[in-house]
């Protein structure tokens, strides 16, 4: 296998533009989310078009208790892996969210199913010196806002989390590169009102694959959202909590 | 599944109509909630056969994977939604071809079933769905099925040309042909009358696998219809007669640096006196190329591609493409008819071609039929414009033909019927698999196209 890349969350639209462009680069792939028949189309796909070898498995963050079971089934059928990408994220109807009960859901998904996975891989890479880890939280995760703050919250963990293991991964030469999409033109915002500047997945997906080869550690995607994040994270408080957003 | 309204037009900018937009991510989701629909590939028919205005519009851009490839048998199953440049990149360096294709390669393989398109081979190899092995499609009703020319043959000859309605085209099997090489072998000759023209097209010492001609509309009088035919094959190994081994002769065209249009250009930049110069200058280029010349696959299939957004050449107001087709018989004097009328308008096409078709194939409302068939780029300037291709109408009528749906925007009802003898056919089967008109377009409730069409809007 040459450089196998395990995606998580491959059937999101972010995913596939990552997932080509890491095929375009030689890697070899494993997919991985909830639908099988989505992944195994996906598989055949960039097989064909770019030549690598692409497996692909059944992954749910939500089931915690699989994912040791789960890496280890990649492991052995990728001989390894170079590195991963997790992809999976939940956005759900925020204002439902709003309700534990459907809130549980979104930190499952975006938070503590990540925090599960991505802390196996981190096992795995440690020892070995090498490899990396690229989480996709949001910019939704910079700063809480009414309109989707249960989603910010769990991605703003999540960006945290990863943060913190970056630190922890540091000594043994693994990276930790965490992405800050904006908005994007996928599932999650199709017809969504009120938004603007929207990227292209492949596009999102051509610059992740190339944080490889820089040096940052915190990727806002594209790269003018930091400076708007940047304004709207220092706007202060009493003001902030005032705005209708 | 969330929608988006917006306004949206086909390829020739006109009309330009509000739909609701849906975008499946998935197979399993290339479906719709909406009552009424109809399947948008990449809105590269010029007309409203892709528009359901104030209705629902399923994209497949994003249902566009390539499935299996049969690199031995040159077989591809593939997702409708993915386009003929993303396959060709994929098949060329194979050794394989596309065994039909359009005149750009921006379509979607679901376009090309649904249109039953053709290419400048019609005279031998047939049309889309002459190499089309299998559609898997989903039905008004939600279940899913296959059909061929072989397994539910009625629903395969009702879809192919069938331009959507008769439910969504899911992954289609194409029958590939074999290149040696990726380069073009073509020749060239001057017309200077359509009666030259069609003595060229005809004659068996000059045919290709590939022939088509480009007709100076402006020309007039003892001029009418002259032009340059254009022949071509895919060049052997032994027509390049180098020793480079086979695989090095699979390549792609060098990207040449994308031009795309910025802006639209004003309506009066394209006039008489300008398509006039350009014509003559052309045909003098072109025509005085006799000799074989070798061409990338690229330049010479699709030489439009080159340039985006080319369609913002004819201004804000946008265009219209006119393409019929003329039965043998009729053609040349229908054709001199149709060139005379069009060039007393004065009002010039940028873009004429002049091809030769083969003997119909079987899809119920596929276009082409054993004969000729003119294509004509005619900016919208004034409403002078459509009393103009009215009188074409008639013309290509009193001569047994028909108009393209996949280039219309304007035909009546009426002249559709007269035009596409086998609707009666079709509209059986559709009031089997789709009793209740669920897919239904802009162009079908305009041509009064399904059960109680012309009523429902
Ligand atoms: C520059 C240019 C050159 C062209 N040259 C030629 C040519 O040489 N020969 C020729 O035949 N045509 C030609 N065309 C026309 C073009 O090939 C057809 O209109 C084709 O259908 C466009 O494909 P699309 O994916 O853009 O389809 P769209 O324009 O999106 O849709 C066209 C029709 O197909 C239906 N459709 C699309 N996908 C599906 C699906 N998955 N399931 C069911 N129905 C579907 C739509 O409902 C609609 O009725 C040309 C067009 C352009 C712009
Ligand atoms: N789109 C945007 O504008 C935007 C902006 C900022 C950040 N992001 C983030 O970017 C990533 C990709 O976004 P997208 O818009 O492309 O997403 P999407 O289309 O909504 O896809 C979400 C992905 O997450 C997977 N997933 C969800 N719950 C899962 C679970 N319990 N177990 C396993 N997989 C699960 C889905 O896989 P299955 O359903 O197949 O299991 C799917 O692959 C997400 O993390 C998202 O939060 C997106």
């Amino acid at each position: 296998m040459n450089q196998p890349v395990l995606i998580l969350g491959a059937t999101s639209a972010i995913a596939r533009g990552t997932a080509a462009a890491f095929a375009r680069r030689g890697h070899d792939l494993y997919l991985a989310s909830r639908d099988l028949d989505e992944l195994q189309r996906s598989a055949a796909d960039l097989h064909l078009r770019y030549g690598v070898t692409v497996r692909y498995g059944l992954f749910d963050a939500e089931d915690t208790a699989s994912h040791p079971a789960f890496l280890q089934q990649v492991l052995a059928e990728m001989h390894g892996l170079s590195g991963v990408v997790l992809a999976v994220g939940f956005l759900g109807d925020p204002l439902a969210a709003r309700d534990f009960k459907v809130g549980a859901k979104v930190i499952a998904a975006n938070f503590t199913g990540a925090v599960s996975i991505l802390s196996e891989c981190a096992s795995y890479f440690e020892p070995q010196k090498r490899g990396f880890i690229i989480g996709i939280t949001s910019v939704a995760g910079d700063r809480g806002r009414q309109s989707n703050y249960v989603y910010g919250a769990a991605k703003g963990a999540l960006s945290l989390f990863l943060q913190g293991l970056r630190n922890r991964l540091y000594a043994s030469g693994v990276r930790v590169i965490t992405v800050k999409p904006g908005f994007v033109d996928t599932a999650m915002t199709f017809g969504l009102p009120g938004l603007f500047l929207v990227a292209s997945p492949q596009d999102i997906g051509e610059r992740i694959a190339r944080t490889l080869h820089k040096s940052a550690d915190v990727v806002y995607l594209p790269g003018f959202w930091r400076f708007i994040m940047l304004i709207i994270k220092h706007v202060p408080e009493p003001i902030f909590k005032r705005m209708k957003m | 599944m969330p929608t988006l309204i917006t306004s949206i037009s086909g390829w020739g900018r006109y009309p330009l109509q509000s739909c609701e937009l849906e975008r499946p991510e998935r197979y399993a989701d290339l479906n719709s909630d909406a009552p009424s629909l109809i399947v948008r590939g990449q809105g590269r028919s010029y007309g409203d056969a892709s528009l359901n205005e104030n209705g629902r519009v399923l994209l497949t851009e994003r249902v566009n994977r390539m499935l299996e490839l049969d690199t031995e048998q040159g077989i591809l199953r593939a997702e409708a939604g993915v386009t003929l440049a993303e396959i060709l990149a994929v098949i060329v360096l194979q050794g394989w071809f596309l065994p039909v294709t359009p005149g750009t390669k921006f379509v979607s393989l679901g376009g090309c079933v649904a249109a039953d398109v053709h290419g400048k081979n019609h005279h031998h190899e047939g049309s889309f769905c002459d190499h089309v092995l299998d559609l898997a499609m989903i039905l008004a009703d939600g279940t899913r099925s296959h059909c061929s020319a072989t397994e539910n043959a009625e629903l395969f000859w009702a879809t192919v040309g069938g331009m959507g309605l008769t439910g969504i085209i899911g992954e289609v099997t194409l029958k590939l042909i074999p290149i040696q090489t990726t380069r073009m072998k073509v020749r060239y000759h001057a017309a200077t009358n359509l009666e030259q023209m069609f003595k060229l097209l005809q004659d068996p010492t000059l045919d290709d696998r590939y022939s088509v001609a480009w007709i100076d509309s402006l020309a007039t009088g003892k001029n009418l219809g002259r032009g340059v035919a254009m022949f071509g094959h895919h060049a052997t190994l032994a027509e390049l007669g180098n020793s480079k081994p086979h695989s090095r002769q699979l390549k792609h065209d060098q990207p040449a640096r994308k031009r795309t249009l910025p802006f639209d250009f004003p309506a009066f930049a394209l006039n008489p006196l300008s398509i006039g110069a350009f014509n003559a200058w052309y045909y003098h280029r072109e025509g005085g190329k006799q000799e074989p010349f070798l061409s990338g696959y690229d330049a010479y299939f699709y030489p439009l591609d080159a340039i985006g957004q080319w369609n913002r050449l004819y201004g804000k107001r946008g265009f219209v493409q006119y393409q019929c087709v003329i039965p043998e018989q009729g053609a040349y004097a229908g054709m001199a008819t149709l060139l005379h009328e069009l060039s007393a308008s004065r009002r010039p096409s940028f873009l004429a071609v002049l091809k030769r078709f083969g003997a119909q194939g079987r899809g119920m409302l596929s276009f082409p039929t054993a004969g000729y068939t003119l294509a004509l780029d005619l900016p919208i300037r004034d409403s002078g414009l459509f009393a103009l291709l009215d009188r074409l109408d008639s013309i290509v009528l009193q001569h047994g033909g028909r108009v393209y749906l996949a280039k219309d925007a304007r035909l009546s009802a009426e002249s559709f019927r007269s035009m596409y003898p086998r609707y009666e056919e079709w509209l059986k089967i559709k009031s089997i698999i789709d009793p209740h008109n669920r897919f239904s377009s802009s162009l079908s409730r305009r041509l009064h196209i399904g059960l109680n069409s012309g009523r429902a809007a």
